[in-house]
């Protein structure tokens, strides 16, 4: 029966149609939903993983093992996942492997812009792109198919407006291929003669799926007018096909590594003039032009940012839509941590205190909005910590005493425990603060090693943040309630102070998990209030002031009382007992 | 026929994605190509959200561009001026007249902008305007007024029956919440 599906959830659905029994990942928009939903199939094994590095190696072992398995990650994930992706192009398997991974151009949740496509072919593994929930479920099944016959990794690999639309869709059945026996093979130790071995079945093996590229079900020509021809894939195909309909021919690349030879050049004689179109880099452009073709391409289009079928249109000097407008400026509505976030407290106070701020990427990274204005800059998963250890090497008691990192919980885990290790082993007197609130926040709740659960949500194996820092060579690890102010500022002083290496756990769950207690709204004493704003500089979305008193928002406020601890007039409430 | 554009617009934890989720299972059960286009992640705390509804013979582009919009189905005001220029001229701007003030209104930094309603219908939107937070807390819950909101949005689609709505309602939500979603429901289409 047809339904509308998402794409992650299309391609959940086509790991299950093949059978696919093990999944590991860590999340990442726009790419969680594969894992979430794939672990609604009773049939398939999904865990969240450490890491994206561990997520691929733990899918590479299943595979080994003999059942079908995957991995699903954003962009910036393939970058850990790297190390292993290039020996495992080598290595083989022993049951189709299929890596999804999400690009976001545009940046709807990420920290950079990057083109995944790139490591295709540096990792020498095939790359399907499907451009709707569909091929999602399609392209899926034959990755694993493709998978096991060439005896490679193969990429799914979507963007955000691929991962997060829904279309129509008419899921199959599931067929589960037998397990395949484990056979010891010494070939299969990556080293020497082996590897080189490897690295010459990998280049035929190119050279085969080159072959395949000529003439396969996923790259497709839809003849029309042919004064334009355009080479697409993804979404762009969507924009080409929106903009264009029968008045141009089109070249529509499902399989994006490798690229097809003779078919591209077919297509190109066959059309006055030829358009690639495609989001971020040039690569099917430089393709083109490798194969000696002249193309329009990024001189055209642009490699920052999504495209839209208006954007193309102007690129193209084509008519656009008319528009209307008032004179208005109307103020931006960026994200805000929620009211009643644990982060909120432990920013203010970094910011009193004019501290150096080396963040990291998660919910916490809001800290750095106004008004809380606190962070100074983010790299990437666990470069709060090693970040700040070289900083500080520069910096020595000038950088060590004025400088932290902070770490949220999943984040610590995925990246963050080296980094550590790395400042107790070379020794700076660096503070870092775990933002501990029992949970992945800003990818939309999953469960970590911290957090004492599994996927399923069922009780797990749980990391003892405390005695994992003291391991690491941390003598002085603090645990802090971030909603006492008072109580944060002192520790963060002190561990500022101590001339050696500290931890500051900030412990309070995340107030959007399911079966958190919130305390009832705080009420405002109107009569003591003199709208001094003083409460306004923690930034929470339930505070606002009207006709110079302070009002608070009963449906977002939990009663957290940060913000009473700024109010020196008493007009909020500062403890339970003269609320109630 | 040719594509049509419906935009959902809002403030993220609204409960904007129910309500895509509804119109595109609506429009399926007509036979219809359906794209529906969300944005998860960061802009969802708090933050401007929009999903983007495309139905027709056949659906290509998963977004709505500037000057494409049939209709806008907006839960708040201030998001609603935000996204007028997608509106195309002549197209129909449903509004939740409730005010939620973003972070640079709330710092001061801002100003929230006043007669808004007034200014978008003088910019060339039939707007249809109505406080439907009032009415799901009427119903029951103001965590109901995207479903109001869809009660509104029904009356656009006179081909489609209120039954037909019922029965996305039902596929939606939670059955214990049932009977307060089909009040808003009436109360929003009624308004």
């Amino acid at each position: 029966m047809k339904e509308l599906m998402l794409g992650n959830k299309a391609i959940a659905r086509g790991l299950y149609e093949a059978g696919c029994k093990v999944i590991s990942s860590y999340p990442g928009t726009p790419s969680t939903e594969i894992t979430e939903e794939a672990a609604k199939y009773d049939e398939i094994y999904c865990e969240w993983a450490p890491n994206e590095k561990v997520a691929l190696e733990v899918a590479h072992g299943a595979t080994l093992g003999g059942v079908r398995s995957a991995t699903a990650m954003k962009h910036v994930g393939l970058n850990v996942a790297a190390d292993p992706l290039f020996t495992i192009s080598y290595q083989g398997l022993n049951a189709g492997l299929v890596i999804c991974v999400a690009d976001d151009p545009g940046m709807h949740s990420s920290q950079n812009e990057q083109d995944s496509r790139h490591y295709a072919e540096a990792a020498k593994v095939p790359m399907l792109e499907p451009s709707d929930s569909a091929e999602c479920i399609l392209f899926t099944k034959k990755a694993f198919e493709l998978s096991e016959k060439y005896n490679t990794p193969v990429f799914i690999k979507t963007c955000t407006r691929v991962a997060h639309s829904q279309s129509v869709v008419e899921p199959g059945e599931r067929v589960v291929p037998n397990q395949v026996p484990y056979v010891k093979d010494p070939t299969k130790v990556m080293m020497t003669a082996n590897s080189r071995n490897a690295h010459i079945r990998v280049e035929q093996r190119t050279k085969d799926l080159i072959a395949l590229a000529e003439d396969c079900e996923f790259n497709r020509v839809e003849m029309g007018d042919t004064s334009v021809g355009i080479i697409t894939s993804s979404t762009s195909y969507q924009y080409a096909k929106e903009i264009f309909g029968e008045k141009a021919s089109i070249l529509k690349l499902g399989m994006i590594y490798p690229m097809p030879e003779k078919l591209i050049k077919d297509f190109a004689s066959k059309v006055d003039k030829v358009i690639v179109l495609e989001e971020l880099d040039p690569f099917i452009e430089n393709h083109c032009r490798k194969l000696g073709l002249d193309v329009v391409g990024k001189e055209t289009f642009p490699i920052c940012g999504e495209f839209s079928q208006n954007l193309l249109k102007n690129c193209l000097a084509m008519e656009v839509p008319k528009t209307i407008r008032i004179e208005d400026e109307i103020p931006g509505r960026p994200p805000v941590m929620c009211a009643g976030c644990p982060h909120r407290g432990i920013f203010y106070v970094l910011k009193k205190h004019n501290v150096m701020v080396y963040g990291d990427i998660g919910c916490y990274t809001l800290g750095a909005i106004a008004p809380l204005n606190s962070m100074d800059l983010n790299v990437c998963m666990g470069a709060s910590c090693s970040g700040l250890h070289g900083f500080n090497k520069a910096m020595g008691t000038e950088g060590e005493k004025h400088s932290v990192g902070v770490i949220g919980d999943s984040t610590f885990v995925h990246s963050g425990i080296t980094g550590i290790t790395d400042i107790s082993y070379n020794m700076t007197n660096s503070t870092v603060i775990i933002l501990d609130n029992s949970i992945t926040g800003m990818t939309g709740h999953q469960q970590n090693p911290t957090t004492g659960k599994n996927l399923r949500g069922e009780p797990a194996g749980k990391v003892d943040l405390e005695a994992l820092c003291k391991a690491l060579g941390y003598r002085r690890v603090r645990v802090v309630d971030p909603y006492d102010m008072a109580e944060v500022e002192t520790v963060l002083l002190e561990e500022l102070e101590a001339d050696e290496p500290s931890i500051i756990i900030s412990r309070r769950p995340c107030v959007m998990i399911k079966g958190t207690v919130h305390k009832p709204p705080i009420k405002v004493d109107k009569d003591k209030c003199v709208g001094c704003k003083a409460c306004m500089k923690i930034g929470c979305p339930a505070i606002s002031v009207r006709n110079g008193k302070v009002e608070i928002d009963e449906t977002l406020c939990i009663g957290c009382k940060v913000c009473s601890q700024m109010c020196k007039f008493k007009a909020l409430p500062q403890n339970d007992e003269e609320e109630a | 026929m040719s594509t049509k554009n419906i935009m959902i617009v809002g403030v993220g934890g609204q409960g904007t994605l129910l309500a895509s989720k509804m119109l595109g299972y609506v429009l399926l059960k007509q036979g219809y190509d359906v794209k529906v286009s969300e944005v998860h992640g960061m802009s969802q705390r708090g933050g401007s959200v929009v999903t983007y509804v495309r139905y027709g013979e056949k659906v290509y582009s998963p977004v709505i561009d500037k000057g494409e919009a049939d209709i806008i189905l907006s839960f708040e005001k201030l998001e609603a001026a935000r996204w007028l220029e997608y509106l195309k001229p002549g197209g129909s701007m449903i509004i939740n007249t409730q005010e939620m003030e973003p972070m640079p209104v709330i710092t001061g930094a801002k100003i929230y902008p006043e007669n808004l309603v007034e200014k978008m219908q003088a910019a060339g939107a039939k707007v249809d305007a109505k406080d439907f937070l009032a009415l799901a807390i009427e119903a029951g819950s103001a965590k109901a007024v995207n479903i109001a909101l869809m009660g509104r949005l029904s009356i656009y689609f006179p081909e489609i029956s209120k039954e037909e709505w019922q029965d996305a309602i039902v596929a939606n939500v939670p059955p214990k919440f049932l009977e307060l979603n089909k009040k808003a429901f009436e109360l929003g289409r009624n308004a």
